[in-house]
């Protein structure tokens, strides 16, 4: 019943800004009428909407090849990144496009490498820090009271303590390999995710849905996985792009410091360390790491930005 | 107004003392401080173990532990003993303090001036070349790492320095260790050269989030029915911007601002390794690597309270602004 009804609501104000007369609608090409409006599913006009943001559509286009590139160009590549090649500290040439650094390393081998850790150890972090916050914020949204309270303070105590500080601490004693870096990030990234869902979690429970599913008797668990959850979806997605950016931030930024990914095995924190040295003498050392890290963070960011017009379109109007 | 400042006082005081449970908690999580000694080569015989074990509480458990350090700060502001026994730690952090709180500071403000103004022409203008351009470097900023930044802008001020054959910046250490003239003005301008770079690179990493807040708050509120009597009314359109758009469009960024100080910090630790400061940032990393347990409680206690500081400050800044909120 209640599907319809939010159809109808959305064609209505999608009808309405239609009606404007916006000069600048060239992306579909088309003028919208009252009498035009055909009948669409959720997804599709989500789809139609994200696929306006031409920024967000090209960001996630060199996001997935740069996700390919790192996995699948080292396999291809003829040096590993362990490999010693005998030319040390040669500049960028056909046979080693970003260079080598001082010990023989190819650096196109090692940025691929670095690459790869970094996307594997960012996206690891947003779905940690997005199933933990999520959780966190429908519990403590959806039972309230001396939950809530707990959950709540625990998440503002956390929220007082820089993350990279927090993150540095408990990854001088645990840390070393990638995943167990992803975990103490994303735990320390919950917080922020369960701040949000819950403030989600709070207006949605108080609709007609779902106390309608609590007079048919449905448990607590049911109503938060069928009910709370999917519809905090937009949001909780949104963050969790938002979250790979900054992810791959705090982890550049933890191996920057050397207490993240440790050697022999690289990051791209790891990489601009060694290559801060020699900026004046092999730049290709210090500039290829850290435009990747720029190039990931910044096709996620305008993804996470598209992602938002798209899927929470109340906040489109403001936002736009 | 009175009532309501000792309300968020008060409030603030058990998050303080949650803290302090935390920051104990992650730092016992966070390695054993004897791992130095234990691991040196002939090993130590076990007597001075247990004494040094002895020396830093270890021998007690957690929650005694936990008891005697909080005691020793409340009643005698005593941070505990560190690793190395010659340092004193409440020392330590004193005199490294001032330079990263002067740091991150300046850049809050740089920032939050810079980000104020960008995000009202944004919003004013938009979908114009400048908020498109303002909008672009608003996420390259977000996207860009703070130290690879500071590498970049070191570098810049030393290449500007030689080509031009001056010392216009200053690169490294937060002051220089000898000054020919010892005037305070000599000393004020030597401080204030050294924080131009690490100024501009935190600055930059704040203004990138809240140059885009800014620029959505503002539009919400120029499209707000408040702003839109304002016009119909017939005021000027600079009044209307200041008066009635932009001190309403202002009121969510306190506590954004105040939020993201957590991450200052951690940016500043960042940039104080890349540009050799002798501030927080370098006693952190110095006191990881030692596995000094009580310099990182103290340490963590100090940024944690600085938040809190600054999330007290925005709360009742929130109060002043917004009478709805002090009445709620």
């Amino acid at each position: 019943m209640t599907e319809p009804t939010i159809q109808a609501g959305r064609t209505n104000a999608g009808s309405a800004t239609g009606a404007k007369p916006v000069a600048g609608d060239p992306g579909t090409g088309r003028v919208e009428r009252e009498f035009t409006v055909k009948d669409r599913s959720q997804l599709q006009q989500t789809m139609r909407r994200f696929l306006r943001h031409r920024m967000a559509v090209g960001s996630l286009v060199v996001f997935v090849l740069l996700v390919l590139f790192a996995f699948i160009t080292p396999l291809l590549w003829k040096y590993h990144y362990t490999t010693i090649t005998p030319d040390n500290s040669v500049p960028p040439s056909l046979d080693h496009p970003f260079g080598t650094d001082n010990l023989g390393h190819d650096m196109f081998a090692q940025v691929l490498r670095g690459l790869q850790q970094s996307i594997k150890v960012a996206l690891s972090i947003a779905l940690i820090a997005t199933i933990g916050g999520t959780l966190w914020g429908v519990i403590s949204g959806y039972y309230g009271g001396a939950v809530d309270t707990v959950l709540m303070r625990f998440a503002d105590l956390v929220l007082t303590i820089p993350s990279l500080a927090m993150a540095a601490a408990l990854a001088n004693n645990f840390g070393g390999t990638w995943w167990i870096i992803a975990i103490i990030l994303g735990g320390v990234s919950a917080p922020y995710v369960g701040r949000v869902v819950r403030g989600m979690v709070l207006s949605i429970r108080e609709r007609e849905y779902v106390e309608a599913a609590r007079a048919l008797g449905a448990s607590d668990f049911r109503i938060m996985i069928r009910h709370l959850v999917p519809n905090a979806f937009a949001v909780v997605v949104v963050n969790a792009t938002l979250l790979v950016a900054s992810g791959i931030l705090l982890e550049t930024s933890l191996s920057f410091l050397g207490f993240g990914i440790q050697a022999p095995d690289t990051s791209l924190g790891v990489l601009i360390t060694t290559g801060q040295g020699a900026v004046d003498t092999r730049p290709w050392l210090f500039y290829f790491p850290g435009l990747f890290i720029i190039l990931v963070a910044l096709t996620v960011n305008f993804l996470g930005d598209g992602l938002r017009d798209a899927l929470d379109p109340q906040q489109t109007r403001q936002r736009r | 107004m009175l009532a309501y400042i000792i309300r968020r006082v008060l409030i603030s005081i058990p998050v303080l003392i949650g803290s302090t449970i935390l920051v104990f908690i992650m730092v016992k999580l966070s390695g054993d401080p004897l791992e130095g000694i234990k691991l040196r080569n002939p090993p130590p015989p076990p007597a001075t173990i247990k004494l040094e074990e002895h020396r830093l509480g270890l021998d007690q458990s957690w929650p005694l532990q936990y008891w005697d350090w909080l005691k020793g700060l409340v009643l005698h502001g005593n941070f505990g003993q560190a690793v190395q026994p010659t340092e004193n730690i409440g020392a330590d952090i004193g005199s490294h303090l001032w330079v990263t709180v002067r740091l991150v500071f300046f850049s809050v403000l740089i920032a939050l001036i810079l980000a104020i103004i960008t995000g009202v022409v944004s919003a004013i203008r938009q979908y114009s070349v400048t908020d498109y351009t303002a909008t672009f470097f608003g996420f390259l900023f977000l996207s860009m790492p703070v130290f690879w930044f500071a590498v970049l802008l070191k570098e810049a001020g030393i290449w500007f320095n030689r080509s031009t054959g001056t010392k216009t910046f200053f690169t490294i250490g937060d002051k220089s260790p000898y000054l020919p003239s010892d005037t305070a003005w000599a000393h004020i301008s030597d401080v204030a050269g050294h924080m131009v770079l690490p100024t501009i690179v935190l600055g930059l990493a704040g203004y990138a989030g809240w140059t885009r807040f800014t620029r959505a708050s503002m539009l919400e509120v120029l499209n707000s029915d408040h702003v839109r009597l304002a016009r119909a009314k017939g005021l000027r359109s600079r009044k209307v911007l200041i008066r009635h758009a932009l001190r309403n469009a202002l009121i969510p960024l306190t506590t954004v601002t105040a939020l993201d100080i957590a991450a200052l910090l951690g940016g500043a630790i960042l940039t104080e390794q890349v540009f050799q400061w002798n501030g927080m940032g370098t006693l952190f990393v110095k006191a990881l690597q030692q596995k000094d347990a009580h310099m990182m409680m103290g340490w963590l206690l100090v940024s944690a309270t600085i938040v809190i500081v600054f999330n007290l400050i925005a709360d009742i800044l929130y109060g002043i602004l917004d009478p709805r909120i002090r009445h709620a």
